[in-house]
Order: structure tokens, then sequence, then C-alpha cells
């Protein structure tokens, strides 16, 4: 495809109430520096139902263009739906570059919008910029499960595409909202959508975890012995208002369902505050989580790898000091 | 339901180790396994092959030669058919030219063996990490997909997948032919048994070179084709300048901890 504008388009996912997913709000931080690096407009693109609260959420962080497709056939998210107007848009106007938060939708629409327009897309960037010597986004992305960064570019094909992971980049100041909003009607058949949802199944535990946008998470890992172990790690988790993460070692065990799992092959996750409770780091643990603000171990082994990226570490039993720090908390807060 | 599923032959990323000198990725003497998502995509098969035996499985690689050790695994693990596709004109491919050569490799298969009703893919291989090559595939056949499969099975003659999403799992149901692709399910992969582990060696794995695909577009191959490439790749930074806390007793190292949270604005 060529490209027609200068443009650099943020797809900022919605979720079913249509407001927006964070991720798509904090990428427009970055898209601004991009956009104007790249003498273009930044444009939000909002796809979903009812999306007003999407769409001024982006107005009010700085997008020049709000490009809108809102229709019943949006609300839930379908890989058919959303390609089909995602690709008719990139079409139709021809932005120099995208950005898609790299949720597990945003994963899965990338690479099928990236193969439809026959571009390159780049996996999971946790940093972005303007390369010097060509003017093209430099996208880097970490690789062999967080051991090996990669910066990538895609010099001859447009749009430049990268899907983001959520937590990197932070939602900026509120401002003035500014934006050219534009209504584009793109309807899609039943018979288009090839899947259905039969049927949702709640989790075993029956909590939603929602680690990808917590901005706590308290995790355990095999040092928290058995399931029961969990529970001073809930209790913290409940004061702080935090979600229940997780290693594989636990999930392995079944002490704690998948969806708990940070990870290479759990979420990725990057909250305010990250506190590990009886995990040993291991780089598939860390290429979850390393992004966080602010990370805090508890682990009575002085030489476990968790130390060498925590901002603090307790030596020491994960029982005795949870059950603290969990009162201390609590007065604190009362 | 005839089923392909895609293996990738990786770097055991757990064995890899940083040169400290110049800060790079040793691979020599890493082993090479058979990529885990893989295995879960396997399984899934396999699962279905076990409610309904007239099923059959073709897993297909694309590597070099060696790469036939995966597929050999994959055989003795529960796979019927076993195809390599390699060449020079695939290398240094990024995810667009791999799915497309993926796709085309299919579509010639299917000459011999009928057409395939699903296609299995892990989610991500753990090298590459990108997770892309999956929803490609699906998008260069003009198929439907779902990914973070879970599990899949067939009912009322429709095929069905259990999907992870963030609050739990949903069952969603699929027109066939489509793409699947695997995360890791709450129950490991069946392992091979000695009889078709011995009959897996022996077996014979037709190799499939760029010229055995008379149809694939040669502009569309190659890392001269790709779209991306790799400018440079380095080895992340530790972070340094943490504080450990250890004091005399649990009790003073949960209040010290607690007092430069709150310090630090973190709580
Ligand atoms: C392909 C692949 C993908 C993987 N993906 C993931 C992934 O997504 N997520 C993941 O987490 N792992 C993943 N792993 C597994 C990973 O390599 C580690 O095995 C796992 O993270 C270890 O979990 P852990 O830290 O809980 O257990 P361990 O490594 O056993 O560590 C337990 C820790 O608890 C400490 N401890 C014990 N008792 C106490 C106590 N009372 N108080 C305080 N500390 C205590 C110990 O000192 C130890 O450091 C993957 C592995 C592979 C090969
Ligand atoms: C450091 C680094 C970073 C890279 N980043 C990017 C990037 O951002 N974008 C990009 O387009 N390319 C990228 N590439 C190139 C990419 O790794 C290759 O195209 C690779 O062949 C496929 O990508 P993957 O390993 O990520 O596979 P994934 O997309 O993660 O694999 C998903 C599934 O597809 C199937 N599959 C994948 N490869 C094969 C195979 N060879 N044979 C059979 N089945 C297979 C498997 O079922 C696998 O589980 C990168 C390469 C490197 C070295």
């Amino acid at each position: 495809m060529v490209n027609k504008t200068k443009d650099f388009w943020v797809f900022v996912e919605t979720n079913e109430d249509g407001t927006a997913k964070n991720v798509g709000i904090e990428l427009l931080t970055p898209g601004r520096e991009l956009a104007d690096a790249q003498g273009g407009r930044l444009a939000a693109v909002v796809i979903g139902c009812n999306t007003d609260a999407a769409v001024s959420e982006a107005n009010r962080h700085g997008a020049d263009q709000i490009i809108v497709v809102d229709s019943e056939e949006y609300r839930k998210y379908t890989t058919d739906a959303y390609t089909i107007a995602l690709v008719s848009l990139v079409e139709k106007y021809g932005p120099l570059s995208m950005m898609i938060g790299a949720t597990n939708n945003g994963r899965d629409l990338g690479p099928r919008v990236a193969c439809r327009l026959q571009t390159g897309l780049t996996a999971d960037c946790t940093a972005l910029a303007i390369d010097e010597a060509t003017g093209k986004v430099a996208w880097t992305r970490p690789a062999f499960g967080g051991n090996l960064m990669a910066t990538i570019l895609c010099p001859e094909h447009y749009p430049q595409i990268g899907t983001v992971r959520p937590g990197v980049f932070k939602k900026g100041e509120e401002t003035e909202e500014k934006a050219e909003i534009i209504r584009e009607e793109i309807h899609v058949s039943a018979d288009q959508i090839r899947t259905q949802v039969l049927e949702i199944l709640k989790d075993m535990d029956d909590e939603k975890v929602d680690l990808e946008n917590a901005e706590i998470i308290v995790s355990g890992g095999r040092g928290v012995g058995g399931p029961e172990g969990f529970e001073p790690v809930r209790a913290l988790a409940k004061v702080l208002g935090a979600t229940v993460g997780s290693s594989r070692a636990a999930v392995d065990a079944g002490w704690i369902s998948h969806a708990h799992q940070v990870g290479q092959t759990g979420k990725t996750v990057a909250p305010k505050l990250y506190i590990a409770c009886g995990i040993s780091g291991a780089i598939q643990h860390q290429a979850g989580m390393s992004g966080s603000d602010c990370i805090v171990a508890i682990n009575k082994d002085p030489d476990a790898p968790i130390f060498d990226i925590a901002d603090y570490g307790i030596v020491g039993n994960l029982f005795e000091v949870l059950p603290i720090l969990t009162e201390e908390i609590r007065k604190a807060r009362a | 339901m005839k089923m392909l599923v895609c293996v990738k032959q990786v770097p055991d990323t757990t064995e890899i180790k940083i040169d400290p000198v110049k800060n790079t990725l040793i691979r020599e003497g890493v082993p090479s396994i058979l990529n885990p998502f893989d295995s879960y995509a396997l399984e899934a098969a396999a699962r279905i092959k076990d409610k309904d035996p007239s099923s059959t499985i073709t897993v297909i690689c694309m590597g070099p030669e060696q790469a036939k050790a995966v597929l050999k695994e994959s055989l003795a693990i529960a796979a019927d058919k076993a195809y390599l596709i390699s060449g020079r004109e695939f290398g240094g491919s990024d995810t667009l030219c791999t799915s497309y050569i993926l796709s085309e490799a299919i579509k010639e298969i299917e000459k011999t063996e009928g057409k395939f009703d699903i296609i299995l893919c892990g989610k991500q291989a753990i090298d590459g990490d990108t997770a892309q090559v999956g929803p490609e595939i699906a998008e260069h056949l003009g198929y439907p997909q779902v990914t973070y499969g879970l599990e899949a099975f067939v009912e009322d003659g429709m095929v069905k997948v259990k999907k992870e999403v963030e609050d739990g799992a949903e069952i969603i149901g699929i027109q066939t032919p489509c793409v699947l692709t695997f995360t890791k399910p709450s129950f490991d992969p069946r392992f091979p048994t000695i009889r078709r582990k011995m009959a897996a060696n022996k077996a014979n794995i037709p190799v499939l070179a760029f010229t055995d695909l008379p149809d694939i577009d040669p502009e569309k191959i190659g890392l001269k084709h790709s779209p991306t490439h790799v400018k440079k790749t380095f080895v992340p930074q530790k972070k340094t300048g943490g504080i450990k806390i250890q004091e005399e007793t649990a009790e003073e190292s949960a209040k010290k901890l607690f007092t430069l949270l709150s310090e630090a604005h973190v709580i």
C-alpha cells in the first residue's frame, strides 16, 4: 500500500460498555511525539459500540483527529468484523504508521490486518523512536523470552505497524478537546463473522482476573507452598485493592488457575507496583513483569534472581512478612 | 477431521546464557526443542483424534534438515504424517513471509492429502515470540481464526474452541476450514510411547523445497522481500540500585518496607 498522509494512528480498543481500554489512551502519549517527528497528525481510531466515553477520553489526551466506527456489530470484539473495519479505514485514509495495544485482542487483530494490507508488523513493542538514518519508526521489542531486545524497521511497506505492550507508556495529562471527529459507517453482515461465542465460562475462583489493567499486583510463587499459602497473598492484595498474580510453578502445581499466571506463557503486566512473594524470578517470569514501575520481592533466598530487578527486596519468610505488611497498610488506611 | 499442525524447532530459551563481554546471546550448545506451544497444539489435535479415530494429523515444519527432529518427535507423540519445508530461498523470512510460505506449503500438501479442516498452531514460538504466524496463515488462506485456545473439540458437527480470556474462558464456535492457535492448557501434553518412538525414527519425512512449490511467488519470500528488518539486537540492561531489606526480624523488615513504600508514594 502507499501512504497518503504522514499521520500516525493509534487504535483505541474499547470495552463492551464503550469505554476505552487503558492501553489505547496510553499510546497517545508516544503517539504525539512520533506524529510530530513524522510531521503528521495524531489520529485515534475508535471502533466499538456506544463509544462516546472512549472518543471523549481520546479527545482529552491529545488526538488531533478521531475516526470513529460505532455500531452494534462491534460491541464485542471479533477478528472478522474488526479486521474489515480497520483495513477499510487504512485503505481510505492511508496513514504512515499505526500502533495497536498488545492486548489479547490487539495481538489477534494486528497480524490479521497487517497481512491483509501486505505490510510488516512488529510484535509487542516496549520502546519506540524514529530512526535517524531513515526517518522510519524504530520499534523495539523483547524476543527469546526477554533475553534479547531487537529494534525493527519496516522501511518500504505502509503503514508501518506495531503492537505495543500495555503499561509501558503512561496516560498523558488531560488537555483541551480539539480533535476533528470523523464518523465512518462500516457495516459487517452476520455471515461475514465466522466465529460465535457459545458459552462464557467464569474463572474457577470466580473472580475477575484483569491483570493487564491492574495498578497493583501481588503475586505468589512456589514459595507459598500450597493453595492455602495464597491466603496471605490475597489478604495483602485485598487491602491494596490489588489483583492476585502467580508464577507458572504455582499454576502447574494446581494451586491457582492459569488466568493468574504472569510471564512468557501467561500475562504480560506493567502495574505501578508488583509484589512478588516466594517467586525466584526466572527469566520467563521476568518477561511478563519487568516493565512494572516498582517491583518488591519477598524471598528467603538472598541470591534469588528476582532481587536483581527488585526496587525493594525483603530477604525473609513471606508467611512472617506478609501479615505484618498487610496490617501496617490496613492501619494506615483506616 | 483432517488436521494439520505447524511446529517449529526452537532453542530452549531457558538455557540461553549471555556473553558478558560481547553482550550477546550464546547460542552454541543450547539444545533445540519442539516449541512448547506447538506441543499444546499437537495435544489439542490428538484429543480430537482420541474421540474420532478416523481423524488424521499431519505436521509441518519450516527449517533446516535438523528440524526433522521435531517432526519425528511429533510423529512419536501423535502425528500420522510429517513434511519438512526447507530451502535457502526461505531464509530470513519475517512473519509475513514465513506465514505465506507455510500457507503455500499447506495448499501444496493438500494436493496429496486432501483439504484440511483445522490448522493448529502454537500461540507463539519461544524464540521469535511474535505470535503472528498463526493469524497470518489464516489470513493468507482466507480462513477464520481463534487465538489463545486451550482445548478444541467437535460437537454437533461444529468445531468448538475453549479460548482463554481476561476473566476466564469462552467457548467459541468456528466455521471450518479454520486456524486455531493454542496457549498453555491446565493439562500436560502426552508423552510418546516406545512403539510410536521407534516407528517415528524410521519414518520417511518428505522435504518440500522451493521448487516443489510451483505456485509460490518468489517476490514474497525470504529476507529480501520481508517488510520488517531487524536493525539491531542487544541484551536488556539489568536494573540496578534496588534496596535490600534484611532487618533482625521479619516484623522490622516488613515495617521498614512499609515506610519506604509510603515515602516513595507507591502505596
Ligand atoms: C517455555 C517456558 C515458559 C515459561 N513461562 C513461564 C511464565 O509464563 N511464568 C512463570 O512464572 N514461569 C514460566 N516458566 C517457568 C519458569 O522457568 C520457572 O520455572 C518458574 O517461574 C518458577 O516459579 P517460582 O519462582 O514460583 O518457583 P521457584 O523457582 O521454585 O521459586 C520459589 C522461590 O520461593 C522462595 N521461597 C520458598 N519458601 C519461601 C518462603 N516461605 N518465604 C519466602 N520465599 C520463599 C524460594 O527461595 C524460591 O526463590 C516457563 C518456563 C518455560 C521453559
Ligand atoms: C529478535 C527477532 C525479532 C523478530 N521480530 C519480528 C517482528 O517483530 N515481526 C516480524 O514479522 N518478524 C520478526 N522476526 C522474524 C520472525 O521471528 C520469523 O519470521 C519467524 O520465522 C517466525 O516468527 P516467530 O518465531 O515469532 O513465530 P510465532 O508467530 O510466534 O509462531 C506462532 C506459531 O506459528 C507456527 N510457526 C512459526 N514458525 C514456524 C515454522 N518455521 N515452521 C512451522 N510452524 C511455524 C508455530 O505453530 C508457532 O507456534 C524477528 C526475528 C528475530 C530474530
